[in-house]
């Protein structure tokens, strides 16, 4: 046990418990004013669903004992065994606290599903996808790449979650995206426009905040790896703020905040899998391709006409595509060496191997979350009826409104 | 007794203001309005969707006059709102048949 790094990790478990509330202000401020709490609320109660799902059963399947490469068993169910001692995943931090740090990413993940079916779906479906999706698509995924599973042994480099957390729920948010369908009067001509993006940018600012948990965090010591992973984070993040706004100024005529606010989120996201991996020059240039990849991308979706509302797939799918990818580009053991090189530094395997990682995280994540999806919508109904739409969430789910002026 | 009607430009509205305190107005009432005319609305685009908002913040003032002090008063709000680009507003001059002044009862002129 050292209790420098038990400190640290203790911290940085709760810097990314804040990006929770901190999506839900993101995702707050983008929709309309009368979806504002729906809204909010959809990011927030994955702190509480998702901690129960934890406890009972959450953290075996993920990093439990490994069955076949593929997921983990039940012996630690109820957390049997998971104390206060160092554990199989650290040495020097108490088993207890690992498990409260991934707890904190298995919350996050469902939550920004949320914004691919934001302002349509009734709660009690959403309780029901964000207990199916958590069990039966989150905590294998986490457990091929960080649980003993096959990713991981393949040799896939993802220091903080870009496949596990960010390419999973980008596609899990395409999946809603199709299955519940477009936004009443989308796509003609209706005004969408964000009710709050002050908010908006304040969301983004606690996300970048909370994220330096996330990957400085991800290295489970305070260490060289950690500050590494903390100055990636920085430099890639500003860089695709910049790289976006730059890129719709050029197309569109004019630099927006909230391109500033998402170029923020994309760079964040690509430098995820690379944060421990790679030099500050290299983030630099992963976040410049991310804030006008994710641009593209977020142009795109209009025209391929699936209805996705808060740009899950354009900013978390594709910015985590590149990150997973980039990482096999990029990595340097020169850096760390507890990594690998990657295609620029000579090791064009390593490329493949990421690129396999990709492959397989979005077919099972976009596969396995249709087929949630069609199950519960034929069960219960996934979408609330049109007069409810037009009436909105926080009315017609929770009987509040966000704004009473 | 005249009401004069005037949609301006809200950051205009300070101008016309003082304008009209200059020539003896006592008072008037001011709301924020959002409309178009000729100058139509204005682009916003978020994450690259762009909307077309049709009406657009204007501040509406509402003056009541005697019937003499009418050019004049048109007069100032034309000269202080005044910025030769398109969307600069309107003056609309409407009869008042009464006018009671709630805390004396009185009537008319007097009660302006």
């Amino acid at each position: 046990m050292n209790t420098g790094d038990t400190a640290f990790m203790l911290i940085a478990s709760a810097l990314v418990m804040l990006m929770t509330p901190g999506l839900a202000l993101f995702y707050g401020g983008l929709v309309r004013s009368k979806n504002v709490l729906g809204t909010i609320m959809h990011s927030f109660i994955c702190l509480g669903i998702v901690s129960i799902i934890w406890v009972v059963y959450g953290y075996s399947l993920a990093f439990g004992p490994d069955i076949g490469g593929l997921t983990g068993n039940l012996d630690w169910m109820w957390l049997k065994g998971v104390g206060t001692n160092v554990g199989p995943y650290s040495d020097t931090i108490p088993d207890l606290l690992f498990c409260a740090f991934q707890l904190m990413f298995a919350i996050l993940t469902p939550a920004l599903i949320t914004g691919g079916f934001a302002e349509r779906m009734k709660f009690s479906a959403f309780l029901i996808f964000t207990v199916l999706w958590s069990s039966l698509i989150y905590m294998p995924i986490c457990h091929w790449v960080w649980g003993g599973g096959w990713l991981g042994s393949l040799g896939a480099l993802d220091f903080a979650g870009g496949t596990v957390i960010h390419i999973n729920c980008g596609f899990a948010a395409l999946a809603a995206a199709i299955i519940i369908g477009k936004r009443k009067g989308w796509g003609r001509g209706e005004s969408f426009h964000p009710n709050n993006l002050p908010m908006t940018v304040l969301g983004a600012g606690i996300l970048w905040f909370g994220w330096f948990g996330f990957n400085a965090g991800s290295a489970l010591a305070a260490d060289g790896t950690a500050a590494l992973a903390f100055f990636t984070t920085q430099v890639a993040t500003g860089a695709a703020a910049l790289s976006w706004i730059i890129a719709e100024w050029l197309l569109r005529g004019k630099p927006t905040t909230l391109g500033a606010a998402s170029g923020a989120v994309a760079g964040l996201v690509a430098i995820t899998p690379a944060a421990g991996f790679v030099g500050p020059i290299s983030a630099v240039i992963i976040g410049l391709v991310a804030g006008v990849l994710c641009y593209l991308a977020v142009l795109a979706k209009s025209r391929l006409g699936y209805d996705d509302a808060l740009d899950v797939v354009g900013i978390h799918g594709i910015g985590g595509i590149w990150g997973a990818l980039a990482t096999g580009l990029f990595a340097s053991i020169a850096v760390n060496p507890g990594g690998a090189n990657g295609l620029f530094f000579g090791n064009p395997h390593q490329f493949v191997i990421q690129a396999t990682g990709v492959g397989a995280t979005m077919a099972y994540s976009f596969i396995g979350s249709l087929i949630i999806l069609k199950i519960i919508d034929v069960a219960v109904g996934l979408r609330v009826t049109t007069e409810e739409e037009v009436q909105g969430l926080d009315i017609t789910q929770h009987s509040e409104i966000g704004y009473s002026l | 007794m005249k009401k004069i009607e005037a949609i301006v430009k809200p950051f205009k509205l300070d101008d016309v203001k003082e304008a009209l305190n200059e020539i003896g107005i006592k008072g008037m009432t001011i709301s924020e309005v959002k409309g178009y005319g000729r100058q139509k609305g204005h682009k916003e685009v978020y994450r690259g969707a762009e909307y077309v908002v049709d009406f657009i913040p204007k501040a509406k003032l509402e003056i009541i006059v005697d019937a003499a002090q009418v050019d004049q008063v048109v007069a100032k709000i034309k000269e202080s709102a005044y910025t030769g680009k398109i969307g600069d507003g309107k003056i609309f001059v409407l009869p008042i048949e009464e006018v009671i002044r709630v805390r004396t009862g009185e009537h008319g002129k007097d009660a302006i």
